[in-house]
């Protein structure tokens, strides 16, 4: 583990496309959050006096139908960029499913939250992490899920005259209301509670771990954090190229400034929701 | 035609032989000496009788000693000084009606100037008064009396000052002209009023012409009279109270009447000598009241045209000054239905109750400068009338206050909704003001049921000007007729508030359709908020459908009328004007739907509660995942820094 080896300490998680996407991913989400929730909870005052500040009914409904665009676009660029992956390697796409840089679920996930689990209440050590957790396996199939739900309800409630010329029947419209509004309810609980917390909260992390922004993680925390992909990387020269110098402290800068809002506004949407919901929802 | 003449003329000898009889001609032989004078009282009278006029009168059957019943023909000649004539042995009630007569009264106390029969009637000439010869027909009638009334007779000089040019004024008259120009045999003549026989002076309780009589003698000829002046006078008063109303003469002056009014009995002048004085004042309840009326205010008033006596009827000669305590000015003498409505009305009923602040006829239209309604300055001026009316109604005064806490601003509130902006900003002059509602005499609080705006009766007012509406409305659901219930029904104002009506496309009516709907609609309501539209409403849009949009606003019909807009043969075009690609599947939308009813909407229920069922599954699973992670994550932040710190150590 000589210095020349890696030329900085640390190592490329997340590469440019990724880190635009998850960019996309925040922007419209964000967005999609606050405009729908607006209607959600329509009956409730701040959220009309939230409606309000951003122009009224009409605006709010405009920005989520572009985020919701955008919500298709970054969906469909993922695939893109799935497939290229998968393409430009050689190994069948059977034995990628199965690999370390896989975010399908196997086996070794079920063992890790086991031993999470006994590492939790204090009879194991801390699992030997790889490059995906199983958490964030699930963070990763709950967006595609997400997509793919409120997505089609979505276009239905977007589109309901296109759907129901279709032989779509119209109470599936209904069907397609509860489905959406309460997906949505999920993902946004989910995420700007959960995910926040497994990311950027949890107190090893706190206030937030910009890797998502800057790309880069510090080589010690890579060690410390994913035990088992640092080995992996330190056995492979391949992956040691990934290494690199930290990032600048302008990239530094601008990513907690844009974390912060997106995790502040997720924050104030969700004291917002639990609010609603506990004192004023019937 | 040759027969008539013939027939005529063989009639015509027969009569004329027959009356020269034998009698009469005996008579004649001295009489028709036309040089036959006798003496009385020391003048020469001439005793010629014109035997061929008399044998044209209409008493030719009788002989000379029908009437003069003292001669015995066959014991001639006979004495010189005969009897008078006695006419009441044949006319008999026509000489009683002549001797209790003015005529007659002066006839008996030896008046040289009276008239007797023969004045008028002739002596041995006398005419049927059918014969346009006779003096005494229609069209000579006025001649006839103008003998002794026309002016500048000594007649005249004993009358009146204003009946002295009775002649004249009649003539001027519309009898007169009717008379004289038009040839009118029908038109009133000096009798038709006064009567041939019975003249008494318009004192006498028994006169044609007495005040409480007068109408009965107009209404020989014009019948329909009261129905004809129904607008300006009750009628029927002048059977029942003459005293209390002006009888015909009152406006159409004797011998001068027109069809316009005229100027009558007490001049004006008379009134303003007192009254025209600025400190005239008189004590009413201990409290100093101004007399004082200005006559040029007056003079521009509606009530221009009628002299002062006419509204104070109560003025007597007997009293000095002749108004003294002549009372409350009665309107209803003319404007007798308006009084009516106005007896009923709260306010009247109030001011008879002797409640200080209900306003009289007057404190609405004003004292002598009353103007008409259409006058821009009036008072009474549509575009005035919401400020008339807040004179008590506005906030925070009396009336307003005592009324019900509840219709506070009723004035302000007015200003901003449709109709008062259209009043008052736009100056439509058709727009409701508070009478159109309220009526402008009879009004009465909403629960009594004869108000105007009593629930059963307000889609009736509304529908004055908002006929089509209340026609669809009396179809709709909501009409009592359509719907028998005994539960409230809507009405206009139910929704379109009272005088806080706004323009219904505007935002403000549209948010507040589902509140209004919802008073008795509650569950639909409910729902509808659980829906996109209802949620979208609920921030605002105008645009989003309504209870109104989908069911029709007047014309709401039950779902299963093939005539409601959401009927199966309907509802496309209804969700068409707002989704123009609606289609048969799509209307099956369920704009109701609640995910609460299991056996109305099972999908929407069992797809809510596997969508709770998933929420509350990952949330209470990550929630102990995170729970369990904090402690340990604690103590691996430290952990963590201290390698980074380390390793940055060994770089330096």
């Amino acid at each position: 583990m000589s210095e020349n080896k890696h030329k900085g300490k640390y190592y490329e998680r997340f590469d440019a496309y990724s880190r635009f996407l998850h960019i996309l991913v925040i922007t419209s989400f964000i967005s999609l959050a606050i405009t729908g929730m607006i209607i959600k909870f329509s009956g409730i005052g701040i959220f009309q006096t939230l409606s309000d500040m951003l122009g009224g009914y009409e605006i709010t409904g405009f920005i989520h139908r572009v985020a919701a665009v955008v919500t298709f676009l970054y969906f469909f660029l993922h695939i893109f960029y799935l497939t290229k992956k998968i393409r430009g390697r050689r190994t069948p796409f059977t034995s990628i499913l199965k690999g370390e840089n896989s975010l399908v679920f196997n086996k070794n996930d079920l063992t890790e939250f086991v031993q999470t689990m006994k590492w939790f209440v204090g009879k194991g050590p801390r699992p030997q992490y790889g490059r995906w957790t199983y958490w964030e396996k699930f963070d990763y199939w709950a967006v595609f899920w997400g997509v793919a739900v409120i997505g089609s309800s979505g276009l239905i409630l977007w589109f309901p005259e296109f759907f129901t010329m279709l032989g779509m029947p119209g109470w599936f419209i209904n069907i397609a209301t509860i489905v959406h509004s309460d997906e949505a309810l999920l993902a946004v609980g989910f995420i700007f509670t959960y995910h926040f917390f497994n990311t950027h909260f949890r107190p090893d992390k706190f206030p937030m771990d910009t890797v998502i922004f800057t790309g880069k993680v510090h080589i010690e925390e890579l060690k410390e954090d994913r035990p088992r992909q640092y080995n992996l990387i330190m056995q492979d020269e391949e992956l040691q190229k990934n290494f690199g110098d930290a990032p600048s402290p302008f990239l530094e800068k601008v990513s907690k400034i844009f974390g912060f809002t997106a995790l502040s506004l997720g924050v104030l949407l969700i004291i917002l929701i639990i609010y609603s919901m506990v004192f004023l929802y019937q | 035609m040759k027969k008539y003449i013939l027939t005529a003329a063989f009639i015509f000898s027969a009569a004329l032989l027959n009356a020269q009889s034998k009698e009469d001609q005996v008579c004649l032989d001295c009489h028709g000496d036309k040089t036959l004078i006798a003496e009385r009282n020391g003048k020469k009278v001439s005793m010629f009788v014109n035997g061929k006029e008399f044998a044209g009168s209409v008493h030719k059957d009788i002989s000379c000693i029908g009437c003069h019943s003292d001669v015995n023909p066959d014991d001639l000649p006979h004495s010189e000084n005969l009897a008078k004539v006695q006419c009441s042995t044949c006319h008999e009630q026509a000489v009683m009606h002549f001797e209790r007569s003015l005529h007659g009264q002066a006839l008996k106390k030896g008046k040289f100037l009276a008239p007797t029969c023969a004045s008028c009637h002739g002596k041995h000439n006398i005419l049927k008064s059918k014969n346009p010869k006779s003096q005494t027909y229609v069209t000579n009638t006025p001649a006839l009396c103008g003998q002794c009334h026309k002016e500048g007779t000594p007649v005249a000089k004993l009358a009146n000052v204003r009946e002295r040019k009775a002649l004249q004024d009649y003539s001027e008259s519309i009898h007169g002209i009717g008379l004289y120009k038009s040839g009118l045999t029908v038109t009133a003549v000096c009798t038709s009023c006064h009567t041939s026989h019975d003249i008494l002076p318009h004192e006498n309780p028994l006169s044609t012409i007495n005040r409480n009589n007068i109408a009965a003698t107009c209404m020989q000829c014009h019948s329909q009279i009261e129905r004809v002046h129904l607008k300006v006078i009750r009628g029927e008063l002048w059977e029942k109270e003459p005293h209390k109303i002006p009888s015909c003469v009152d406006c159409h002056q004797p011998h001068k009447v027109r069809r316009v009014f005229y100027d009558l009995n007490y001049p004006d002048e008379s009134c303003m000598n007192c009254h025209g004085q600025k400190d005239l004042t008189k004590i009413v309840d201990g409290k100093k009241v101004s007399l004082y009326v200005d006559i040029n205010k007056f003079k521009n008033s509606v009530h221009n045209q009628n002299s002062c006596i006419k509204c104070h009827t109560n003025i007597s000669p007997s009293k000095n000054p002749v108004c003294l305590n002549s009372g409350k000015v009665d309107c209803s003498i003319c404007h007798a239905s308006q009084v009516d409505d106005y007896k009923i009305s709260i306010h009247g009923q109030k001011h008879y109750q002797g409640e200080k602040n209900a306003p009289y006829c007057n404190d609405c239209h004003s004292v002598h400068d009353v103007q008409s309604k259409k006058d821009i300055s009036s008072s009474t001026f549509s575009r005035n009338v919401p400020e008339l009316c807040g004179k008590c109604h506005r906030e925070g005064l009396n009336i307003a206050m005592a009324i019900d806490q509840s219709n506070k601003g009723i004035i302000a509130h007015y200003k901003e909704s449709i109709h008062g902006k259209g009043l008052i900003q736009s100056g439509l002059l058709v727009t409701a003001t508070c009478v159109d509602c309220h009526s402008s005499h009879k009004e009465l609080p909403k629960k009594d049921p004869h108000s105007t705006v009593n629930p059963k009766n307000i889609a009736a007012t509304c529908a004055q000007c908002h006929l089509g509406v209340y026609e669809q409305f009396k179809k709709s659901i909501h009409s009592p007729d359509v719907t028998k219930t005994d539960k409230k029904l809507p009405v206009c104002n139910d929704c379109h508030l009272s005088h806080e009506i706004n323009r219904v496309d505007l935002k403000d009516f549209r948010q507040n359709i589902m509140q209004q709907c919802g008073q008795c609609h509650k569950d639909v309501a409910d729902t509808y908020f659980d829906t996109f539209h209802g949620k979208v409403s609920k921030l605002g849009s105008d645009g989003a459908a309504r209870c109104s949009d989908c069911h029709g606003a007047h014309n709401i019909l039950p779902v299963s009328n093939p005539y409601s807009t959401l009927s199966r043969a309907n509802i496309i075009e209804t969700c068409k004007t707002c989704h123009p690609n609606s289609n048969r599947k799509f209307v099956g939308y369920l704009t109701h739907a609640t995910h609460h009813d299991r056996d109305k909407y099972p999908y929407l229920f069992f797809t809510f509660w596997f969508m709770v069922t998933l929420l509350v599954g990952t949330f209470t699973f990550f929630g102990i995942h995170t729970a369990l992670w904090f402690p340990r994550a604690w103590k691996e932040r430290k952990k963590i820094k201290e390698k980074i710190k380390e390793s940055e150590k060994i770089d330096e």
